[in-house]
């Protein structure tokens, strides 16, 4: 449980906007200057941010295929063999028929895929997230946030910088 | 004649947005509040409800099921239409939250989490039943391929095993969707709230801060969880359908059963989700983010499905009489006109003719009309799989083997517990976490822009 331990503070700026065009803004701004390693809260997820962000698509994808095919692989390889494993022999019809093992099958493709599915999400985002980054409650609220890591010959800049945009409020974050 | 428009909170257009973010989190964190003396009070009545029920299993457990009113040739009759009825509750709930997600409705997103937490309580209740039904109920796990003592592994060309691989896949994964979407909301609360109330969001929000990471995974990810979960709703009534078609009874031996009764189970739970959602959102007070704009949605939902199940009732009247088949033609005269005709025409009004006063505009956007109809709904589909179920056992190839069952006061206890049980937890449900889709709402809100609004 990682994510329970307080871990050393990084630090940076910290700030806080109450318009989306500014955070954009901002953001292009900061990664034109080579500040690539921003960390940006917000809301809700916004299709603005996610193209001033330019983020490859996410890798969890992967994990829901890898998910689905064990699945499916899993019921079909479960049924065939249990079925051989004890076989019932019924008026010379096969011992294991495909049909009706569709349905355990299709059942396990679906429920491995959504656990993979979800599992990717808790190892990306929660596991393997980046710590000690400055947050405010503000973020889940109404506002976005930006926090750029800098050591504290760098922030004044950056500061400036994230005024211009229109931030609402910036803070420093020592280490 | 009232104009539905959309109101602005679900408006991608670009008029002036009545509510902002943080009037979402606001109102949405305020139904979590002190619990009102009427919220106590039902609560009390749906546990005390729940308390008749395991009574009714208490004394099941100690005596056996001779207690209800099975008969022969009824063994299947009001704990396992009960089961079918709570299965097709929770399809509504996936409907909604899955199928219309990938469908890009907007109108979705106020009425999605109500509506996936009755999934969840309706899919756990409906598994009750087939372990009450079992009789042994304390051996319910070996339906369960695990390796006994002789390696003996379950039948896997049984529909009843279907079942049971059907409705876990759907428990477990309604859950997890309604989990991870909780998630950014419980997260949204910690942040508003004080005290042990914080120290517990905490804990449930599992760290989660709306960094642009974390929506990048989240958002394909939820993307993916609904394309798993659209043919798992579609699959799951469809299987259990198959509990029914796959055996040779007149009246079940069909090929319009698996559609047949998808349609039913999302006019049921649409019903089911009005009766709920009617009451709650005037309880809470969140009479404007769950608006007009989507009763009059749903109950074209309903309208669609209630018209599907029109045309399958009549479909099977007729191909009763096309098939030429004295037994099927026997068993369909009888659903009409035999012992059990009152139960027959309760299924056909209630759900084929019901549904149909949803084409007039007046009846979908008047709560008051909405909310007796759905009534009309939720005992009309519970009455259907009684008719299919009961009236198709009851007279089968054996004229003189033809008995009628008569449910009994084991069969009510456990119908009325499993609602007190269901009510119970969608109350505790309602209070303990946002019934409203705090992030999605915001997410159908434009943020603010310094430079005018434009879109």
């Amino acid at each position: 449980m990682a994510f329970l331990k307080p871990s050393r503070p990084q630090p940076g700026v910290l700030a806080a906007f109450a318009h989306i065009d500014a955070a954009v803004d901002a953001i292009r701004a900061l990664r034109a200057m080579g500040l690539r390693k921003l960390v940006v809260y917000s809301p809700a997820p916004n299709h603005e941010l996610e193209e001033a962000l330019a983020h490859r698509v996410s890798p969890v994808r992967l994990f829901t295929l890898i998910g689905g095919l064990t699945g499916c692989a899993a019921g079909f390889g479960m049924t065939i063999w249990m079925s051989y494993d004890w076989p019932v022999l019924v008026g010379g019809k096969p011992i294991a028929s495909l049909p009706p093992y569709v349905v355990i099958g299709f059942e396990l493709t679906i429920l491995l895929g959504a656990l993979s599915t979800v599992a990717a999400v808790a190892l990306f985002s929660i596991l393997m997230g980046r710590r000690g980054v400055a947050y405010d409650p503000r973020f889940s609220d109404d506002q976005i946030g930006i926090f750029v890591p800098a050591p504290a010959d760098q922030v004044g800049p950056v500061e400036n910088l994230l005024r211009s945009a229109g931030a609402v409020e910036v803070r420093r974050e020592a280490a | 004649m009232a104009v539905v428009t959309p109101p602005a909170t679900v408006s991608h257009e670009g008029h002036a947005p009545p509510l902002t973010h943080s009037d979402i989190t606001r109102d949405v964190v305020a139904t979590l509040g002190p619990a009102s003396r009427g919220y106590v009070l039902l609560l009390l009545l749906a546990v005390g409800v729940f308390l008749i029920g395991i009574t009714t299993f208490l004394v099941l457990i100690k005596d056996g099921l001779g207690h209800a009113g099975y008969n022969p040739p009824v063994f299947w009759s009001v704990y396992i239409t009960t089961f079918v009825f709570w299965v097709g509750i929770g399809h509504a709930g996936t409907l909604i939250s899955a199928i219309l997600f990938l469908f890009r409705s907007p109108w979705r997103t106020a009425v999605y989490r109500s509506t996936e937490a009755m999934t969840v309580f309706a899919v756990m209740t409906a598994g009750l039943f087939p372990i009450i039904h079992i009789g042994r109920q304390w051996i319910f796990y070996w339906l369960l391929p695990y390796p006994n003592q002789r390696f003996l592994w379950p039948n896997f060309k049984s529909p009843l095993i279907w079942d049971v691989f059907a409705i876990s896949t759907y428990l477990t994964v309604s859950t997890t969707f309604l989990v991870f979407g909780l998630v950014p909301d419980v997260a949204a609360v910690r942040d508003k709230v004080s005290g042990w109330r914080k120290t517990i969001y905490t804990w449930a929000s599992v760290g989660w801060r709306g960094t642009d990471n974390e929506w990048r995974h989240y958002s394909r990810a939820y993307l993916y969880l609904a394309a798993l979960a659209t043919p798992l709703v579609l699959s799951v009534h469809s299987v259990v359908s198959w509990d029914f078609a796959s055996g040779i009874v007149p009246g079940w031996h069909g090929t319009i059963f698996a559609p047949y009764f998808v349609a039913g189970a999302i006019y049921s739970g649409i019903g089911m989700v009005l009766t709920l959602i009617i009451p709650l959102r005037r309880a809470l007070r969140i009479e404007h983010l769950i608006t007009e704009y989507h009763f009059d949605n749903l109950a074209k939902l309903t309208l669609l499905t209630g018209s599907i199940l029109l045309y399958a009732y009549a479909m099977e009247y007729f191909i009763a009489w096309y098939s030429g088949n004295t037994f099927e033609q026997t068993t369909f005269y009888r659903r009409a006109f035999g012992p059990m005709w009152w139960a027959g025409w309760a299924m056909i009004i209630c759900n084929a003719l019901v549904s149909q006063l949803f084409w007039f505009r007046k009846i979908r956007t008047n709560i008051t009309s909405l909310f007796i109809l759905s009534i009309f709904i939720n005992i009309g589909m519970w009455f259907e799989r009684y008719v299919i179920i009961v009236s198709s056992l009851s007279n089968d190839y054996l004229p003189w083997a033809w008995d009628q069952m008569n449910p009994t006061w084991a069969d009510w206890g456990i119908l009325a517990g499993s609602f007190g049980w269901f009510g119970m937890w969608f109350m505790l449900f309602a209070k303990a976490f946002p019934i409203v889709a705090i992030q999605e709402l915001k997410e159908m809100i434009p943020m603010p822009r310094r430079r005018g609004a434009h879109h």
